[in-house]
């Protein structure tokens, strides 16, 4: 006990607790990757000519659109006559339709909060990042956990009597279901395509379809008292 | 013998005014094409070199840059339609109708903004679902894809706060049902509701407030975020390219590794 050192040497079998780092260096394989350059091109002017090409393309696209469609203009604003329907600008229109269904604070706040707080956290979760087929590790479990997100998601549109955004759910569990059942290495390229695809991948699409759907529901599909109307019905 | 218009341009570039604005100068080697966006203040925001193959049309669609091409003609068209605008109602729809009717080019210029505003909503949503589809969010870019989201919201409030200003009844309602919405928020939303347009109601007030929103405090805030996201892509490592990316070329290693392990 005469030397007290204030450190002790040893083998610990904990690697939290003493990390240790042990490199392997084979014969074959240097310690640094070195790959090939890729081949690259100057900015200017290769890149910023075809920017502005791009650029004047969708200019001349616009400028024939405008020349051709009048912007609409209706009658001075007139807060004693109300409009009905009364509809939002048309990427509001999922909103609108969702509020049909759902009372406001849910629909107008807490739904487009959350789709704002799940796009802003999309890079930050590593599941994101490996981006690895959904059903292709520890397969049994992350199927029931589908099963019971999916059950649970239909079931509580149903009771809300939300069709409009069933049916795109239905449609997407069903390729999830057809996806579960791909392995990568399915002669077919789609089903091998289907195996591969990550969660994030499900549900941005899924958050898609609906969208889409919602949107073009609110927008040609609803007249007076946002009763259900066809296109050609007119107003 | 006649100089063709390639030497008259190179004289230009030469020339004392042209150098004393351009700080690159004449030439035209891989340094001065290097210098040219490196010199510049907008252009130094992108890096000097792109990859080739991020040039392919598949890779991106280009739609970040027509998404850009949809604002600069939006800023193109707003300041001339600002010149014959009064923000007061109704002295508002009285002024839209002179564009339709009294104003030269003033039914194009209209046209023009309002089709280009539903053309940029629409890119920064397939530039989004794009980037997302690509796994261009991935790390380093995590953050510039936050900064997207935020371009995305400010894309969609400069195109709501631009839909009240013809302030006819197509503007007044799409208004008055969305700001409704805000009056749904727990505890403070008739607050935010108030503060919104200035009133219980949309009403001149909130027609003024949606207007120095519209072409003051909004574009100023896109062009900002606009410049970080641009300048993000290039400290971020350029245009992202799953082939090109260092976890996917240690993935490529490793598993050439692995190969020449199980030859041995």
């Amino acid at each position: 006990m005469a030397d007290s050192k204030d450190f002790t040497a040893g083998i610990d079998s904990n690697a939290k607790k003493s990390p240790r780092r042990i490199v392997f260096i084979t014969r074959r394989t240097s310690a640094q990757v070195k790959t090939a350059d890729e081949e690259q091109v100057q900015s200017f002017p290769e890149v910023l000519f075809r920017a502005v090409v791009a650029i004047q393309v969708l200019a001349i696209a616009l400028v024939w659109i405008a020349l051709v469609f009048n912007a609409p203009l209706e009658g001075l604003a007139d807060p004693s006559h109300t409009p009905n329907p009364a509809k939002a600008p048309w990427y509001f229109l999922g909103l609108q339709e969702m509020l049909h269904y759902f009372p406001p604070v849910v629909a107008g706040v807490l739904a487009p909060g959350l789709v704002v707080m799940a796009l802003v956290v999309i890079p930050y979760f590593k599941v994101n990042i490996e981006a690895e087929g959904l059903f292709l590790k520890d397969r049994l479990r992350r199927l029931r956990v589908f099963y019971f997100v999916a059950i649970a998601l239909s079931l509580f549109l149903l009771f809300f009597k939300v069709y409009a955004a069933l049916v795109p759910t239905l449609i997407m569990a069903a390729v999830m279901l057809l996806a579960a059942q791909s392995s990568p290495q399915s002669p077919s390229a789609f089903r091998r395509y289907l195996a591969a695809r990550p969660l994030s991948y499900w549900v941005m699409t899924w958050f898609l379809f609906e969208l889409v759907v919602l949107t073009a529901i609110g927008t040609f599909f609803r007249g007076p008292g946002w009763s259900w109307v066809w296109p050609w019905q007119g107003s | 013998m006649a100089k063709t218009f390639d030497q008259y341009f190179e004289d230009l570039r030469g020339t004392r005014v042209w150098r004393s604005i351009f700080r690159s100068g004449a030439g035209s080697s891989t340094l001065h094409r290097a210098l040219a966006i490196q010199q510049n203040v907008f252009l130094h925001l992108f890096s000097t070199k792109v990859r080739t193959r991020m040039l392919s049309f598949s890779g991106t669609w280009y739609l970040g840059t027509l998404t850009l091409g949809t604002f600069l003609i939006l800023v193109a068209t707003g300041i001339p339609l600002m010149l014959y605008y009064h923000p007061s109602a109704p002295q508002a729809y009285a002024d839209t109708k002179d564009l339709q009717f009294v104003v030269s080019s003033g039914l194009f210029l209209r046209n023009l903004h309002r089709w280009s505003a539903h053309a940029m909503v629409f890119l920064v949503f397939a530039h989004m679902f794009k980037v997302f589809y690509r796994g261009a969010y991935r790390t380093p870019r995590e953050f510039n894809w936050v900064i997207g989201v935020v371009l995305l919201l400010m894309t969609l409030l400069l195109s709501y706060t631009g839909y009240l200003l013809p302030w006819d009844q197509l503007a007044y309602w799409a208004i008055t049902v969305g700001s409704n919405i805000a009056s749904a928020v727990p505890v403070m939303g008739d607050k935010i509701h108030f503060l919104l347009l200035g009133g219980h109601a949309v009403n001149a007030n909130a027609l003024l407030r949606f207007y120095v929103l519209h072409c003051m405090i909004l574009p100023l805030t896109a062009m900002f975020f606009v410049a970080i996201h641009f300048w993000r892509i290039r400290k971020d490592g350029g245009l992202y390219s799953h082939a090109s990316e260092p976890a996917t070329l240690r993935a490529n290693a490793s598993a050439v590794a692995t190969t020449a392990k199980e030859a041995q």
